[in-house]
């Protein structure tokens, strides 16, 4: 493999076939010219990084638990601060967390908060799949409107999960971080300059990255970016950034796809497509038109 | 007293803000609960005064206080926290990874009882219930010894490579004056010396993957070298004790011996209780009876065979808990029948801060109460 692309994360991880984050992470990580130390939460990106007595990790890491991998770097960056000022370091080195969906917009959500208020200077890295994959696909509060996972059955009586995803962007921006976007996997130029603006960057920052699961959203793994693109031009997943409060959409069309176009890709969408689900498209497509008119209305 | 130290009057809480100032910690990260405040507080005058260099993280929640810690120590910096009650109960699932990953970390806890009932009065339900989580366990019985232990904790975790806890009693030792002795800040920081970690994360040309995941061919291993780690904490432990006998001119022991020589009953306690026991046993002596105290100050890992020793010849040993445990035998009264391989007499008392008496213990010693309870 590419020697420059593996330099923080190695291959031979054991990150299934099709899965999006080891592009994530090493895109993210490229863009960095100074060394980096990172936490990660529990969950896929994890597990298959650091099965002893191997580690994908070339570059100093921790994982300490599930939901505190915020305060974890929290605890890492005050420690540079002072041992930098005791001239006991002498580099310039950044700090970033890689959390899915679960260790941030759920059990790690508290965490996330209170170090982005307290300041620290880091990048929180989301990486967004939609669910609790590591234990085998259970909902979270970023699993879409409709999807079926392993809590949030289809049935008789369900058409999945029955809410709406949290909007965590909104949430990260109000805290005040000078920069947060979203940004995608299949748009990698897009993400190498999020990635850069939001390293070189002092103070928290915070990037939240479309990661598709071949796994649990049931499509092949030859698709995941495929897939990832017809999220963004169906406005399923808008890439747009927030710098110092001001909004910025970073990809439109005139005519984005009908998010069906999504959605028809994914196993965990097919019950939407029987007659009685029907009306339940119609209603997603309502979502994603109102949340892009919302998001383009708060562009200046 | 030696030469360099001083004779002040402090709190509890006070004297271990006083001890970490000295220390100078690279890192601390707290979070606020009654009756730890005190603590946090003056340490954090202590910082507004320039009187520290320490990062002090105000973190929003006690899990995210020792979250902070670990990632700290994993750094590689020096890094203290300190709690009571239900805030040591939120960082439970860290203090297992802290000691997991070998962090030696130093807490300060202000023994308090766990709800409910809501209760911010001290008892050592709280410590009790962290007992196992591969934290050493020091229980302090005066501000003295607050101050002491916290320095003697510093340089014994980073000696063994293990959190620390070093453990007074909410308010009765906490919020209550001694007038004490504190050394010369050289002279402390000359004690616990510079901590220069092995291997730690900002070492960016020595990349350390802390907190694997780890199955059935080696998880086993690591939790076997971690329970090896506690068989050396007796012996450094002793050792330290020692140095720091030299420059304070207080020696210290792991657990502390009360008029046992000719005792026919000893009783058994940790903490504050010690002083209202030792006027008890004086009075007691007065009249006839030989009784005597013995002190647990290590309780992780437990002195088996010290308190063995002590106790081996008397005829009858009273266990005192502060702590209840449901549905089986009091966790001290336990580990001391254990030691001596023969039961003992089991009581319960000060639980919520209740008040124990001088007399309540001499009618214990006396067989007047059989209740396993000073209510
Ligand atoms: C306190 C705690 N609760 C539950 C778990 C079990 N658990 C481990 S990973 C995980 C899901 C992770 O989901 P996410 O953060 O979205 O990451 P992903 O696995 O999808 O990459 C859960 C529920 C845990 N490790 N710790
Ligand atoms: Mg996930």
């Amino acid at each position: 493999m590419n020697k420059e692309l593996t330099k923080n994360l190695a291959s031979g991880h054991s990150a299934c076939a099709g899965c999006a984050f080891p592009t994530i992470v090493r895109t993210i990580l490229g863009e960095s010219d100074v060394p980096v130390v990172i936490s990660n939460a529990t969950g896929c990106l994890e597990v298959t990084s650091t099965l002893y007595p191997y580690t994908a990790w070339k570059v100093p890491y921790i994982h300490n638990a599930f939901e505190n991998a915020a305060a974890t770097i929290s605890g890492v960056e005050r420690a540079y601060k002072i041992l930098k000022k005791k001239g006991k370091i002498k580099k310039e080195i950044k700090f970033v967390t890689f959390a899915g969906d679960g260790g941030t917009y759920d059990i790690g959500f508290q965490s996330l908060s209170g170090a982005l208020e307290r300041g620290h200077n880091f990048l929180y890295v989301c990486y967004d799949n939609g669910g609790y994959m590591n234990t085998g696909n259970q909902r979270s509060s970023a699993t879409p409107f409709g999807a079926a996972t392993e809590t949030t059955p289809s049935g008789k009586m369900s058409f999945g999960k029955m809410e709406v995803r949290k909007n965590l962007m909104d949430i990260a921006a109000a805290h005040g971080v000078p920069y947060a976007a979203q940004a995608n996997v299949a748009y990698l130029p897009d993400l190498k300059k999020k990635a850069r603006k939001a390293l070189e960057t002092e103070g928290p920052t915070f990037l939240l990255v479309f990661s598709p699961c071949t796994n649990n959203w049931k499509f092949p793994t030859s698709q995941f970016v495929s897939i990832a693109k017809l999220a963004t031009e169906t406005n399923f997943w808008p890439l747009y950034e927030i710098e110092k409060g001001k909004y910025k959409i970073n990809w439109a069309t005139e005519k984005p796809k009908p998010v069906e176009e999504f959605l028809k890709t994914q196993g965990r969408f097919k019950h939407l497509f029987s007659e009685k689900n029907k009306p339940v498209i119609g209603q997603i497509q309502k979502m994603v038109d109102a949340e892009f008119r919302r998001l383009a209305s708060l562009v200046e | 007293m030696t030469k360099n130290s001083k004779k002040l009057a402090l709190t509890g809480g006070y004297a271990a803000a006083e001890a970490l100032k000295q220390i100078n910690p690279d890192v601390m990260a707290v979070y606020p609960i009654t009756p730890q405040t005190p603590i946090i507080e003056v340490f954090s005058k202590f910082k507004s005064d320039g009187e520290v260099d320490t990062e002090v993280i105000h973190v929003e929640s006690e899990h995210s206080a020792i979250s902070a810690c670990v990632g700290s120590s994993a750094a590689g910096a020096r890094t203290v926290t300190a709690t009571s009650s239900q805030g040591l109960a939120l960082m439970n699932e860290i203090l297992y990874i802290a000691s997991g990953l070998r962090r030696p970390i130093l807490m300060l806890v202000s023994a308090r009882a766990l709800a409910a009932p809501l209760n911010i009065h001290g008892d050592h339900s709280d410590v009790m219930g962290a007992r196992d989580s591969g934290w050493v366990q020091i229980f302090c019985s005066t501000p003295q010894e607050v101050y002491d232990k916290t320095i003697v904790g510093m340089k014994l975790a980073e000696k063994v490579k293990l959190p620390v806890m070093v453990i007074m009693d909410g308010f009765n030792t906490s919020h209550s004056v001694e007038n004490m002795e504190i050394l010369e800040k050289e002279a402390v920081q000359k004690f616990v010396g510079e901590y220069s970690p092995e291997k730690y994360l900002l070492d960016i040309d020595n990349p350390v993957t802390f907190g694997p995941v780890a199955l059935q061919n080696s998880y086993f291993e690591f939790r076997k070298d971690l329970s090896d780690a506690f068989d050396t904490v007796e012996g450094e432990l002793e050792k330290i004790y020692e140095e720091y006998g030299h420059i304070s001119g207080r020696s210290y022991k792991k657990i502390e011996k009360y008029k046992l020589e000719d005792a026919e009953k000893i009783l058994v306690a940790m903490g504050s209780v010690g002083g209202t026991i030792k006027d008890a046993i004086d009075k007691l002596r007065e009249d006839g009876e030989k009784v005597g105290l013995l002190e647990i100050s290590l309780f992780r890992p437990f002195p088996y065979e010290e308190v063995k020793k002590a106790l081996k010849d008397t005829k009858e040993v009273i266990v005192l808990d502060r702590n209840l445990a449901f549905g089986t035998k009091q966790v001290l009264a336990s580990e001391i029948s254990h030691s001596i391989g023969k039961k003992v007499k089991s009581v319960v008392y000060g639980l919520g801060g209740r008040d124990t008496f001088q007399k309540q213990i001499m009618d214990l010693v006396k067989g007047d109460n059989q209740s396993g309870y000073l209510l």
